[in-house]
């Protein structure tokens, strides 16, 4: 009933070709940003900002790229950290040693970077497969934190290996207070998912899914591997790379190559699998089940028990019903949570009368 | 719709709600309180030494709370929130904590070194003072570039130039030192390589040979690098450890036979939770402490009076860990935290204060002989004397050897070498300064 396509007829090749051919979509999608770009920045607190929203949407970018790989060109990488730890660093070093470097542009060449730092890495996903380039990438996340860490020039010879992000400026306007750091790394996420999405649907795209799906396959319909694979590993590392940059300059300040370690990549991957493999909203789902959900269950826990139960217990239990919760999920829906929300879509239609 | 997918989701409603209220509730506000946020971790590798300190810490809290109703009449309140000693997690306990109580956060203790580089920039931002002791940025003793961070006690480097003069005082005199072989085994993190150059520049002034090796966090796979350390037949090691690192670390040792008893600990290599797991492996391993164990002080056996007899009970599950390493570190992080809350109160009132005046409280802290006695804490801190130039304060060490049963001083407190350390900490600190475009303060106008 509410998501019926029937009766929408589309007259041209424009309308044909949209994003979200159902209107109801584009609404929605509409009233999210509007959300986000005018109601939150008004109703929100510093410690939403800073503490909840930036970190969420930094880590849905990193996830999307994640996805982008994994998701849609089929290659597993554990490598992710270790292109945003490129990326943040890149871009602190572009700001230090360019004079006068915009920061958008830091941005973009860290990003750059990253990509070809991610194109060097992905070169052995032409021989390799499945578990085995995973063990190529993980390769690749000791690598770069091993080499940010040997070298101090990396870090502007800091004794402790720690990079302090320069004062973020664009066009003479600082952006230090919380709220226009959420805002800037909102526009940058919205911009490069938006990209994503596009992308996905491209040619390209369709040439990362049929690898995905079945390489051989793909080659002899005459798709280049070479360049479709390099392409996928390129685009995905340039997005881990923004959002490394980000990390460092709009989220904490000031990072270490450890903040990038392997946990992170592993975060990054249970993301995409719990949000949804190849989809572009799983990669924000699956970031928001794995950032917030800890931090509400840390929340929730004491407005509960505070003073009842013994905090090391219940620092444990919160670990505990997380874990629970990540396998709950995935019994329910092996192919995440973006899954769950095709499947409610499927049966908004037939409401209210389901057969 | 079936029934238990309705009670689920009703119940799934309902923590909602609470979440939410948790959320978007704003604290309560009684009074006078002094609200003192905990930061605290107590999952995860690090979590003997998150729940000890911050065990001990709170428990002198409560202490202070039973036996005098708080300080100067002010009642303690405290808050934890999980940071599972990750940095993200710590900002995000930062950001939730630091408006709590009537008057907000007094000041931070993250016991993370990590976690403490993350917030130096929203704490003087917020004027919330960061203090870490023992731990954190050591060119944050420079008080005129980092007015709200605090290292007190003793930072890393203060402390490491008191191990090479242990280490001279063990080899007969610091001039013996010149050809002797030191291994610097280091933890690969901020914290690990924090000591590489105050290290290095001790090795070009006393002529010893250094060599860095670096173990990759969180350190439980040490082989190889104990072969090379086999290999390099170093003199003494100094173990920049750090959690699982360090009884692997002495187990390994053993394994390759090099004499535990030339092995020289940082003090957060220097706790029972260290040593204990590596067994017989650890007896004879040196570590440096800025504070014993035991419980054999006044102001300990206060926190079994007050806060573990009566059936009331303190805040660790294994009553039997009070007067441990950490645990006294916790105690030590109360003290030191309530007395600048004291010091404070005598300049600007018995009320609730903000953490712009809790950093003056810091910056004047001036515990002497005198009243470490009346604190009941004679022999467990050094006499500590802060200025706006100097935000460590103490740095002295006292060197502690592992019998195997119990942690035993071996020295008395060793002076801690600032002519080496001075300079580059002011060094490091202008370079931060000049990085940032930090103006230092005068500290004469003060």
């Amino acid at each position: 009933m509410i998501y019926r396509e029937a009766g929408r007829f589309h007259a041209t090749y424009e309308e044909d070709q949209r994003i979200f051919p159902i209107r109801l979509d584009r609404v929605a999608i509409a009233g999210i940003l509007a959300v986000a770009f005018i109601a939150i920045p008004f109703a929100g607190n510093d410690y939403w900002f800073s503490a909840i929203l930036i970190p969420f949407l930094i880590l849905s970018l990193a996830a999307l790229g994640l996805n982008i790989l994994t998701g849609y060109a089929g290659q597993l990488s554990l490598g992710s950290a270790g292109f945003m730890a490129v990326g943040a660093f890149a871009a602190f070093n572009l700001m230090l040693r360019v004079p006068g470097m915009p920061l958008l542009a830091a941005f973009f060449l860290a990003g750059l970077v990253t990509a070809v730092v991610g194109l060097f890495f992905g070169l052995p996903s032409l021989r390799i497969k499945g578990f085995y380039l995973a063990v190529t990438t993980l390769a690749a996340q000791f690598f770069i934190e091993w080499a940010l860490t040997k070298f101090p020039w990396f870090s502007n010879r800091n004794p402790s290996g720690v990079i302090s992000a320069q004062k973020m400026v664009i066009f003479g306007y600082v952006f230090s207070s919380p709220v226009s750091r959420y805002l800037l790394t909102l526009s940058i996420v919205t911009i490069l998912a938006v990209a994503a999405k596009n992308l996905v649907r491209s040619r390209i795209g369709r040439a990362w899914m049929a690898v995905r799906d079945m390489d051989i396959a793909a080659e002899v319909i005459g798709i280049p591997m070479l360049r479709t694979k390099l392409l996928a590993f390129a685009v995905s590392s340039f997005y881990c790379g923004i959002a490394g940059a980000l990390w460092a300059f709009a989220y904490l300040g000031s990072v270490e190559p450890q903040a990038f370690d392997l946990t992170r990549s592993f975060q990054i991957l249970f993301m995409i699998i719990i949000g949804g493999m190849g989809s572009v909203l799983g990669a924000f789902l699956g970031a928001g089940f794995i950032t917030l959900l800890p931090i509400l269950l840390n929340v929730g826990a004491h407005t509960l028990f505070s003073g009842r139960i013994s905090q090391s217990l219940l620092s444990n239990l919160e670990l505990m019903l997380f874990g629970a919760l990540i396998i709950l999920f995935l019994a329910l829906e092996p192919y995440g949570l973006a899954r769950l929300w095709q499947i409610g879509k499927e049966k908004l239609r037939l409401w209210p009368f389901p057969h | 719709m079936n029934r238990s997918a309705g009670i689920a989701r009703n119940a799934a409603l309902i923590g909602l709600a609470v979440l939410a209220a948790g959320l978007f509730a704003p604290a309560a506000a009684p009074g006078q309180e002094q609200f003192i946020p905990m930061a605290s971790y107590r999952v995860g590798p690090y979590a003997a030494g998150g729940s000890g300190t911050f065990g001990g810490f709170i428990d002198y809290l409560d202490m202070l709370n039973r036996r005098d109703g708080g300080i100067n009449g002010v009642k303690l309140t405290w808050e934890e929130c999980e940071t599972e000693y990750k940095n993200d997690r710590g900002v995000e306990c930062y950001e939730r904590l630091k408006g709590k109580g009537p008057t907000g956060a007094s000041m931070f203790n993250f016991v993370s070194t990590g976690i403490t580089y993350a917030v130096i920039e929203r704490a003087t931002t917020d004027k919330i003072p960061i203090v870490s002791i023992g731990y954190g940025r050591a060119d944050a003793s420079d008080g005129r570039v980092f007015p709200y961070v605090f290292p007190l006690v003793t930072n890393y480097w203060s402390q490491n130039t008191a191990k090479i003069k242990f280490i001279g005082m063990k080899s007969g005199g610091m001039d013996k030192l010149k050809g002797k072989k030191i291994v610097n085994l280091y933890h690969g993190s901020a914290y690990g390589k924090e000591t590489i150059p105050v290290l290095d520049l001790q090795a070009k002034k006393y002529g010893f040979i250094l060599t860095h090796i670096e173990v990759p966090a969180p350190g439980n796979e040490q082989e190889s690098q104990w072969l090379q350390i086999r290999q390099a037949k170093p003199d003494w090691v100094i173990l920049r450890g750090w959690g699982v690192m360090n009884p692997v670390a002495l187990k390994t040792a053993a394994k390759v036979g090099f004499p535990r008893d030339h092995i020289v600990g940082v003090w957060w290599s220097g706790a029972e939770e260290d040593v204990i797991p590596a067994g017989d492996a650890a007896k004879g391993f040196i570590a440096a402490g800025f504070h014993p164990s035991g419980t054999n002080f006044p102001v300990l056996k206060d926190i079994q009076k007050h806060v573990y007899s009566g059936g009331h009970k303190g805040n660790l599950e294994d009553v039997s860990r009070v007067g441990s390493i950490y645990y006294n570190r916790g105690v030590i992080h109360g003290i030191l935290n309530t007395e600048a809350i004291r010091t404070a109160q005598a300049k600007f009132g018995k009320k609730s204060l903000t953490g712009e005046q809790i950093r003056w409280g810091l910056e004047n802290l001036n515990i002497d002989e005198k009243r470490l006695k009346e604190i009941g804490a004679v022999g467990l801190l050094q006499p500590i004397k802060l200025s706006c130039t100097d935000h460590e304060g103490g740095g002295a060490v006292k060197f502690q050897q592992w019998d195997g049963k119990k942690w035993n001083l071996i020295t008395d407190w060793i002076k801690s070498d600032q002519s080496i350390v001075r300079p580059l900490i002011e060094e490091s600190a202008a370079g931060y300064a000049k990085e940032k475009g930090i103006t230092p303060r005068d500290c004469s106008k003060e």
